[in-house]
């Protein structure tokens, strides 16, 4: 049984007119101990994937459908309940550091109360889990972190510190929704081996959700495109990045800048996503797709089987043959 | 290097906690130094202004018959200095105020340090009042609005406050005064005290505090319940300013990403709210409280004229009627000091509440 398992998740947000889906029938499923990438484009749903999840969808945004969570269906549970699970068996990093943490609340409490709260412990026993965790994310001079403002620390220190307050409660699985955007290139690659090094060690399910497939690269075991709120292709990073099916997610791969060859215009892909409320009808993708049919623009696509765990969302699929 | 420089940061912030105490007394001089030099510029400026005021103080003070007798209005001229050039007179007003005069009254022909010493208490009383009443009621409501956010008690914790910062304060006063002691004799009509009642052995001048302190009981009483319709007056607009201010400030912290941190911790909602929304909520509340609270001082003209309460906006109204120069200037700087005060409350409470403040 996978530790996660999504299905037909659809979130439906309020806006100016109306309500609209950001994300539709969405299925997916996360094992022990396994990382998954899920990317896409601003406003593809990625982050409300996420945040329903997290149940911490925007004022009178709602979700549908299941997500059982070690074979709990975390829609079905009450407010009550599922604060034990969040921020417990559920952690998640948000995008930006130096939003995220309280600037008026040192390090400390930031990093004790919910184990607090989760784990009825001592203050002295939180006290030395937070040594322990600052150490674990390699901050130096735990003791003196823990007495500091947050403030005091950069993006990259804040985002480290962010994964240890993630982690304080031991929790199955973590969310990192675009955890290295907001930072350095430098410093990205020491959180993404940070994050690759608590996989292994401590077993723990991370979900990262990023725009930057070069993230992904390194980092995943398994990769899902979403478009306009839907999955268009997922599969294993390697066949996913070498082979890729869909023509958006063939897009989006030739559209990475490379520095091998200078000199030449960057790919784009034509046109802009679609804004929330105004879903193309069928193939979402069907407007900007080069390989676009007429049936295109009724039928929804539904998944077609490439290889074990390789799967796409294009009945036309016209690059199966390349 | 990152890492190298942040830790000497840390030892760093390690020493600064040592240092806070001088930090801060130098922060309290700083803006004591700064506080006087306003007052000055205030009492530049009340001058200048009551210098181009049209209308001629002794025409005011003297009436028709002696103003007909140039020897009269000379030597009226000539007590008050009145004759002297306008920045000789200003700098005899200044060295005098700094030796503690200011002035004798025109219409009251007595020293206007006095007449403050016995009308600014009063004022002082119900702004208090008023303000705390405000600060408590406000923040609660503004607190419960946005945690219900357009559910029903949101509503109507809406049109509420909505109303209380649309009624006009004389009208209000009207209305009040007419319910709660013509109509109904809850509570005693005008005045500090009942007619002929003792009054309390004075050592502020805030009837109720001094009572209190006295052991008066029955006195402390008879003065809270002439004291609570003029503050309920006076608060009505202060609540529904504060009750709207403090729901849009928790609604915008609410949406802040480290609310969003809070909540993903599993916390439940009312430590959210306590540890992690109230803090940065209560920095803009205070902030608009302060300016409130000046505010009340001005708004009491209208209230202490319908309750009849001996207090700072009377004697103001009566000076300005009068061109009661040395009156007005002494107002004005009542008030001024009042104002920078209060800012300096501010200032220090800013420091109390977020700790980021403290070692700078």
């Amino acid at each position: 049984m996978p530790l996660l398992d999504v299905e037909n998740l659809t979130v439906t947000l309020a806006t100016s007119s109306g309500s609209a889906q950001a994300v539709r029938n969405l299925s997916f499923s996360l094992d022990e101990g396994e990382i998954i990438g899920i990317a896409g484009e601003s406003g593809s749903g990625k982050t409300m994937t996420a945040l329903s999840l997290m149940r911490l969808l925007p004022h009178k945004g709602f979700a549908t459908g299941s997500i059982k969570f070690s074979g709990k269906d975390l829609l079905a549970q009450t407010n009550r309940a599922y604060r034990d699970i969040r921020g417990n068996q559920i952690a998640m990093i948000f995008q930006d550091p130096m939003t995220s943490l309280h600037p008026m609340i040192k390090i400390e409490t930031q990093l004790t109360e919910h184990i607090r709260h989760h784990k009825k412990i001592s203050q002295e026993s939180a006290h030395l889990k937070a040594l322990e965790l600052l150490d674990t994310v390699k901050i130096p001079d735990p003791a003196s972190a823990l007495e500091a403002m947050p403030k005091q620390f950069s993006g990259g220190m804040r985002q480290r510190i962010a994964i240890a307050i993630a982690l304080a409660c031991d929790p199955k699985l973590l969310i990192a929704d675009e955890p290295t955007t907001a930072l350095d290139v430098t410093v990205q690659a020491g959180i993404l081996r940070l994050l690759d090094q608590l996989r292994r060690e401590k077993n723990l399910a991370v979900m990262v959700i990023t725009h930057d497939l070069g993230v992904l690269s390194s980092l995943t075991d398994r990769i899902m495109i979403m478009y306009a709120g839907s999955e268009v292709e997922s599969g294993l990073t390697s066949d996913l990045l070498k082979n890729p099916r869909h023509p958006y997610t063939k897009g989006l791969i030739s559209a990475l800048p490379t520095s091998s060859i200078s000199g030449k215009k960057l790919l784009t892909i034509e046109g802009m996503p679609p804004e929330l409320g105004q879903i193309p009808s069928g193939c979402a993708f069907h407007p900007r797709c080069a390989y676009a049919k007429t049936s295109c623009e009724s039928q929804i696509p539904t998944s077609i089987s490439i290889s074990t765990k390789h799967r796409i969302f294009c009945p036309v699929n016209p690059l199966v043959s390349s | 290097m990152q890492q190298i420089k942040k830790s000497k940061n840390l030892t760093l912030a390690g020493n600064m906690s040592a240092k806070v105490s001088s930090s801060f007394a130098k922060f309290i001089y700083k803006r004591i130094a700064v506080g006087l030099l306003m007052m000055i510029g205030i009492t530049f400026v009340a001058f200048a202004v009551t210098q181009v005021v049209p209308g001629d103080p002794a025409a005011v003070n003297l009436g028709q018959s002696a103003m007909s007798n140039p020897e009269i209005v000379a030597r009226w001229r000539a007590e008050y200095g009145l004759d002297k050039p306008v920045p000789e007179q200003y700098m005899r007003y200044i060295s005098k105020v700094l030796q503690g005069d200011l002035g004798i009254s025109q219409h009251s022909r007595r020293p206007v340090s006095e007449d403050l010493a016995e009308y600014f208490p009063a004022t002082i009383e119900i702004a208090l009042v008023a303000i705390i009443f405000s600060i408590i009621i406000g923040f609660s409501l503004g607190i419960l609005s946005a945690m219900t956010r357009d559910r029903l008690p949101d509503q109507l914790i809406r049109v509420l406050s909505l109303t209380g910062v649309s009624m006009p304060t004389f009208w209000t006063s009207l209305v009040v005064f007419y319910i709660f002691f013509f109509k109904l004799g809850w509570f005693p009509g005008t005045g500090r005290l009942d007619p002929g009642g003792d009054e309390p052995t004075h050592l502020t001048g805030l009837y109720t505090i001094d009572a209190l302190v006295h052991g008066q009981f029955s006195i402390a009483w008879i003065a809270l319940k002439h004291l609570a319709l003029p503050a309920i007056v006076l608060a009505t607009y202060t609540i529904g300013v504060l009750t709207r201010f403090t729901r849009a400030s928790v609604l915008e912290i609410l949406g802040n990403d480290y609310v969003r941190s809070a909540r993903a911790k599993g916390l439940p909602e009312w430590l959210v709210i306590k540890r992690h929304v109230l803090r940065p909520a209560l920095l803009s509340i205070i902030t608009v409280a302060g300016v409130a609270f000046g505010g009340l001082l001005s708004g009491s003209v209208l209230v202490e004229n319908v309750f009849s309460w001996p207090g700072l906006g009377q004697y103001a109204f009566k000076s300005a009627i009068a061109l009661d120069l040395p009156g007005i200037m002494g107002v004005s700087i009542v008030v001024a000091g009042v104002f920078i005060i209060m800012n300096l409350i501010v200032d220090f409470l800013y420091r109390i509440i977020d700790p980021n403040l403290r070692s700078e």
